[in-house]
């Protein structure tokens, strides 16, 4: 009779689910569009193509041929967009969210840089005025700023023009100077070598001249995921972001529907029967589990279909962290019950601290960019072990020793979600 | 043969149930009255064991009910005062769910759905969403979805809130068919002519104490409230002939309200003509009058100094 009851438990909470649209909808259509976007946006930031460029609006004040080729240089990497425009356009532009940085070369940028290259003093001013909400940006945007005006700087030190007018300022400079003896002497045959290097070049034609410092070394940069070949796909985390968040309000939904049943006397009829009130919970929590290990496998199945995100680790491991997160859904679902007073005060405060849960665990935004302390503290949150263990199980590729710890610490989890149930809960039924 | 011994039940500081005790027949409906607060609803969920008596026991044919898994439960029916349906699910549907509650399957839970739906004359609604029922079917078939297991024992409490005349004497039919299948029925209600129609025994409760556990014969005729005359006269003011009335014999009080008197009397035959003529006696013009036999309201306000409804 036990069974019997249990499985008409569990197959009617089945069809309740499947019955209710609104439900069905916010459990598999919401998931797999919002995790589509966001996979999206991150496959642009991972470098998989698409990426916006940064708009840098440069003002030429300086408008000499050092300043043209720095702007050249810049405009030569694929990450910025280089416009030029006049200040006040420039500076409007970045105020209203156009442009993300504003360049300002100043007149005379040109002769301060080569006269300041090797003799120091006072050196040219370039501004950046940004927009605040893009800061990161800005720091790209400076050191690639840095590597354009060493290479142009110190290429025209070396072959140009104004270098040689530098070289020789420096070198009567040097010959007022305080230096010492010996170290007088060195300097003055360094800036003579470079001033008889930038001469032969000059006898060179201009594409053949060399000079200019560069990066003294080229970077391979390489994703590690599972395998060599096998590249980032950003759509496996966000469909496991998406999906922990979504079972969630799923689990929301299994605990108020028991306060639903409290308040409209199906639980009276319910306890009114010859069972057990675990068995009771028991039937509610198992049905929670399917449904959660359903829409997980739908959102998973859509991801590989359309998006091709595979289970690179091991696919045990997979099924297991599926399984505990489920069963942690169940659990967290019982307790808002045990919990909860009214099912509308409970539905809005229950959502609320699952968005804190799934915001901190990592699902709408990787837990790396947290500050430290913040990481630290998102170790205490199933939700973050969830995203982890499901990140571990696909695109990472790692095998099931990986998925153990988020396994043991989702079901503890369950656990003490089911020991407060019990506790808490209340069994009688109100008159 | 269901009985309660002294049952008890406390909510912090309130006694909800002080002490009830009452028995109740196979064949009999027993009538449960008592204003909101009472206790009816407490004894009910006592009795289908949705909660725990403090003390005092329920008892079944000698045994005592004890515990959620107790097969005792299975011989009582609860029809809540809530409709204890799910809305998304066909008639048939929700009573297969609750047939399966108490271990019904294959065959024996089919017949069991057609038996109930026969009963309570929705066969023809089986299929359709309980969403889409009237108020008097969705009344109906909570009283059937009761009935799948073939309880002995059915706790009706409040059964037809918010019905429909019609639907209302469907469900007093069917509840006559169940006692006269041999089923123990407690009955609780508002309605007092619901218990004047079904119950043969009564029980009145008020502050979860027994105020009286009689037939309804027995209350009319215990004299507890005399039979009233309602009086419209010609005259109001200050009554101060009221003194001289309520000292005549057989006149057990009189209350004059603007122009309208009512007189409680020993004897409605005997006495309606010589008040009649005393009144006349006096000078007053008699504009109409009304006799009204004791009814189970009046019992219960004589008892309780309260009405059913407040």
């Amino acid at each position: 009779m036990t069974l019997t009851a249990l499985i008409a438990l569990v197959r009617k909470d089945l069809k309740l689910f499947f019955h209710d649209r609104r439900s069905v909808i916010m459990s598999f259509a919401a998931p797999i569009i919002i995790a589509s976007f966001f996979g999206f946006l991150f496959q642009g930031a991972s470098g998989q193509g698409g990426q916006a460029r940064i708009p840098v609006a440069v003002v030429d004040q300086d408008q000499t041929e050092l300043s043209r080729k720095l702007i050249a240089r810049l405009g030569e990497d694929k990450q910025v967009q280089v416009v030029a425009l006049p200040l006040d356009r420039a500076l409007d532009q970045v105020r209203r969210g156009k442009t993300t940085v504003a360049l300002r070369i100043p007149a005379g940028f040109s002769e301060g840089a080569t006269r300041t290259f090797f003799s120091g003093g006072n050196k040219p001013e370039l501004s950046l005025d940004y927009d605040p909400s893009h800061a990161m940006e800005l720091g790209l945007v400076r050191g690639l700023l840095t590597e354009a005006a060493m290479s142009v700087v110190s290429a025209e030190m070396f072959t140009g023009p104004a270098g040689r007018k530098s070289l020789d300022a420096s070198l009567d400079q040097l010959e007022h100077s305080r230096l010492a003896g010996g170290e007088r002497s060195d300097l003055k045959r360094l800036l003579e070598s470079a001033r008889a290097w930038n001469a032969r070049q000059e006898q060179q034609p201009a594409t053949a001249r060399q000079g200019g410092l560069s990066l003294p070394y080229t970077l391979k940069e390489e994703a590690l995921t599972s395998r060599s070949a096998t590249p980032y796909n950003s759509y496996a985390h966000s469909f496991a972001g998406m999906g922990v968040q979504f079972i969630l309000f799923m689990g929301i939904e299994a605990g108020i529907s028991i306060l639903v049943a409290r308040r409209s006397g199906l639980w009276k009829r319910l306890c009114a029967a010859p069972l057990s009130r675990r068995l009771l919970l028991g039937g509610r929590a198992l049905s929670a589990t399917l449904i959660s290990l359903i829409i997980l496998g739908v959102v998973y199945a859509f991801a590989r279909l359309v998006f091709n995100v595979r289970i690179e680790g091991s696919a045990a491991g997979f099924l297991g962290v599926c399984l505990a997160f489920s069963l942690m859904t169940a659990s967290f679902g019982l307790l808002i019950a045990s919990l909860g007073r009214t099912p509308e005060a409970t539905r809005g405060l229950a959502i609320f601290a699952t968005l804190i849960l799934v915001m901190l665990g990592g699902a709408w935004v990787p837990a790396f960019i947290f500050p430290a302390w913040l990481q630290k503290l998102s170790l205490f949150i199933p939700t973050r072990w969830a995203v982890d263990g499901l990140d571990a199980m696909t695109w990472r590729g790692l095998g099931f020793q990986a998925a153990l710890a988020p396994i043991t610490v989702l079901l503890g989890f369950a656990l003490t979600f089911a020991l407060i149930t019990l506790a808490r809960f209340r069994w009688e039924v109100e008159g | 043969m269901f009985e309660i011994r002294a049952l008890e039940k406390h909510f912090g500081t309130l006694k909800a149930v002080d002490g009830i005790s009452f028995s109740a027949r196979p064949g009999e409906i027993l009538g449960l009255l008592g204003p909101n607060g009472a206790g009816k609803t407490t004894m009910v969920s006592m009795i289908a064991g949705l909660l725990a008596p403090d003390a005092g026991e329920v008892l079944i044919d000698g045994r005592t009910l004890n515990g959620d898994q107790d097969p005792l439960k299975r011989r009582i029916g609860l029809v809540p005062q809530d409709l204890a349906l799910i809305e998304e699910l066909s008639a048939q549907d929700n009573l297969a769910f609750f047939g399966a509650l108490y271990g019904l399957k294959g065959p024996t839970l089919r017949a069991a759905e057609s038996r109930v739906l026969a009963l309570v004359g929705l066969s023809d609604r089986a299929g359709d969403r309980v969403g889409t029922f009237s108020g008097g079917m969705k009344r109906r078939l909570n009283l059937a979805a009761a009935l799948l297991h073939d309880p002995e024992i059915l706790l009706l409490d409040e059964p037809t809130v918010g019905v429909d005349p019609q639907s209302r004497n469907a469900i007093f039919d069917n509840l006559e068919t169940l006692r006269q299948q041999g089923r123990t029925l407690i009955y609780t209600t508002h309605y007092m002519e619901e218990v004047e129609r079904l119950c043969e025994r009564v029980v009145i409760l008020d502050h979860g104490r027994v105020l009286a556990d009689a037939s309804l014969a027995d209350l009319t005729r215990t004299g507890i409230v005399k039979p009233r005359l309602r009086i419209e006269l010609n005259v109001g003011g200050d009554g101060h002939w009221l003194d001289e009335l309520r000292g005549l014999d057989g006149v057990a009080s009189a209350e004059l309200a603007g122009t309208q008197l009512t007189v409680g009397i020993a004897d409605l035959a005997a006495d309606t003509p010589r008040i009649l003529g005393w009144l006349s006696g006096q000078g007053m013009v008699i504009h109409g009058f009304a006799s009204e036999r004791a009814s189970l309201e009046s019992v219960f306000l004589t008892l309780t100094g309260r009405s059913l409804r407040e």
